[in-house]
């Protein structure tokens, strides 16, 4: 199945997340949650933990071992730690997305790009603030997803973010397979190609 | 009467037991070892056992140590985390891992990148060639799927679990148990993103060396890959030697491999600023 137009909702939550900020919420168990790339090559960076048990989150590696492929498309499901389904991406109009390349940070910043970066807003400080708020803290940032993101690998084993793939209205859409606290960092990078060199908003509607 | 029947008795059976020797288990004192690796005094040894088939352990290790894994016999497979042992809220970030270094596949010279933007320790040995950032372990389900139980106190753990157990005897919890590398299995990423295993059995006696970084809080577990197709829960002996060395010189080539490593090596001499 290949979504082709953007899907219609009843919405219990329809709202923009600015540009660089964090933004979490529960979606029950058979709601949508549906991110739409306003302007086009914005990352977003997710995490889903269980609302009922909030040791058990999205893996990551879980995910890419049981589908036997390290990109997110239609179909895909993404189990948690403890190797449920938490989520299935029923639809999405961008040919991949990614779940290696985890989230920006502060500290890998001035690796990446040097000292000169530390200062600079990013993921894992969005998803910290969030998660701190919700009752959970720095143990709980694990491997994310990067919807919008594109992050190939080479034969050789080189990887690295590049342009991207998506474009404006563009969208990825999931059905919760259990409860969840769905937390997302709209990245802030300013560095390399995740969004554009230009971060910006992005919509997420909830509902049915 | 059993000779177990009263406490000197039981005292007895259980002393008569000293001595016994199994083929996985740790050398204590590691001194002791009787097959040092090449060029290491035994008063420098610091760790020896050997873990079988689903066994694990939890260790730590001090900034300089070595820890060199042999897969004794060529099926083993060696699920790691690693942690900051004065703070242990830092912790290996496989994802930081690849990308800040711009390679998917570890091997000789790469390191193995904190969340915090550090190196916590450098490969300085591999012969394997094969290890796996992007699987992960097995759980109590993908084992109960495959081989018919997956518990710890059943014949065929997995992974996750043998892993929560030495997070746990560290003081730490099932939530931090974060993303592992596995050591000796490989998946290489093919067409359009599929995993491709490197699921042996391989030659015997390939090795791999740790270089410790930072202060660490090592955890290990020698499961079967998640992905290996074998029907059987296939895992052979994993060797773990660790002796003390020195802190990585400033001039130390793995340190100065590239731009990225080189301030991944800065960023712990900040760390140890103090």
């Amino acid at each position: 199945m290949t979504a082709t137009t953007l899907p219609v909702l009843a919405a219990r939550i329809d709202t923009v997340i600015a540009a660089r900020a964090p933004w979490s919420a529960i979606v029950r168990r058979g709601e949508r949650l549906l991110i739409e790339d306003l302007e086009g090559n914005q990352a977003v960076d997710f995490l889903m933990y269980s609302a009922a048990d909030p040791g058990e989150r999205y893996s990551a590696q879980d995910t890419i071992a049981a589908q036997r492929n390290i990109f997110l498309r239609t179909g895909s499901v993404l189990l948690s730690n403890e190797g449920n389904p938490m989520a299935t991406v029923t639809g999405t109009t961008v040919a991949r997305h990614d779940t290696i390349g985890g989230a920006c940070s502060c500290e890998s910043n001035t690796v990446r790009y040097g000292h000169h970066t530390k200062a600079q807003h990013a993921c894992v400080d969005n998803f910290l603030e969030e998660m701190l708020r919700l009752g959970g803290g720095k143990r709980d940032l694990v491997s994310n997803v990067n919807w919008f993101m594109n992050v190939p690998v080479e034969a050789d084993g080189t990887l690295g973010i590049v342009d991207g793939i998506s474009a404006p209205g563009l969208f990825v859409c999931l059905r919760a397979e259990m409860e969840i606290t769905a937390v997302i960092s709209n990245c802030p990078q300013i560095n390399n190609p995740c969004n554009g060199f230009n971060p910006t908003p992005v919509r997420v509607v909830v509902g049915t | 009467m059993t000779t177990t029947a009263d406490p000197k008795g039981a005292r007895a059976h259980a002393r008569a037991m000293a001595g016994t020797r199994v083929p996985c288990m740790p050398t204590v004192p590691a001194g002791a070892s009787a097959d040092p690796p090449p060029g290491v005094a035994a008063s420098d040894l610091l760790w020896e056992e050997t873990l079988g088939a689903g066994g694990y352990a939890a260790r730590e290790l001090r900034r300089g140590a070595r820890l060199r894994l042999v897969d004794l016999a060529g099926d083993a497979c060696v699920s790691l985390l690693l942690f900051n042992a004065e703070r242990p809220i830092e912790r290996l970030n496989v994802a930081d891992t690849i990308k800040l270094q711009w390679q998917a596949y570890l091997g000789a010279g790469s390191l193995l990148l904190s969340d915090m933007g550090r190196a916590l320790a450098s490969i300085v040995e591999d012969t394997a060639g094969t290890h796996d950032v992007f699987a992960g372990t097995s759980n109590a389900g993908t084992n109960a799927h495959r081989y018919g139980d997956g518990s710890n106190s059943g014949p065929y753990p997995n992974g996750r679990d043998r892993l929560v157990l030495g997070a746990g005897k560290l003081g730490l919890a099932r939530r931090d148990v974060h993303p592992c590398v596995n050591i000796f299995k490989g998946v290489r990423v093919g067409t359009d993103g599929a995993l491709v295993l490197q699921a042996g059995s391989f030659a015997p006696l390939r090795q791999v060396t740790l270089r410790c970084e930072m202060n660490l809080l090592v955890v290990l577990a020698n499961c079967p890959h998640v992905l290996d197709p074998r029907e059987r829960y296939t895992v052979t002996p994993a060797r773990l030697t660790a002796w003390r060395g020195p802190a990585t010189a400033g001039n130390d080539p793995i340190r100065m491999r590239s731009p990225e490593s080189e301030r991944a090596f800065l960023n712990v001499d900040d760390y140890f600023s103090r």
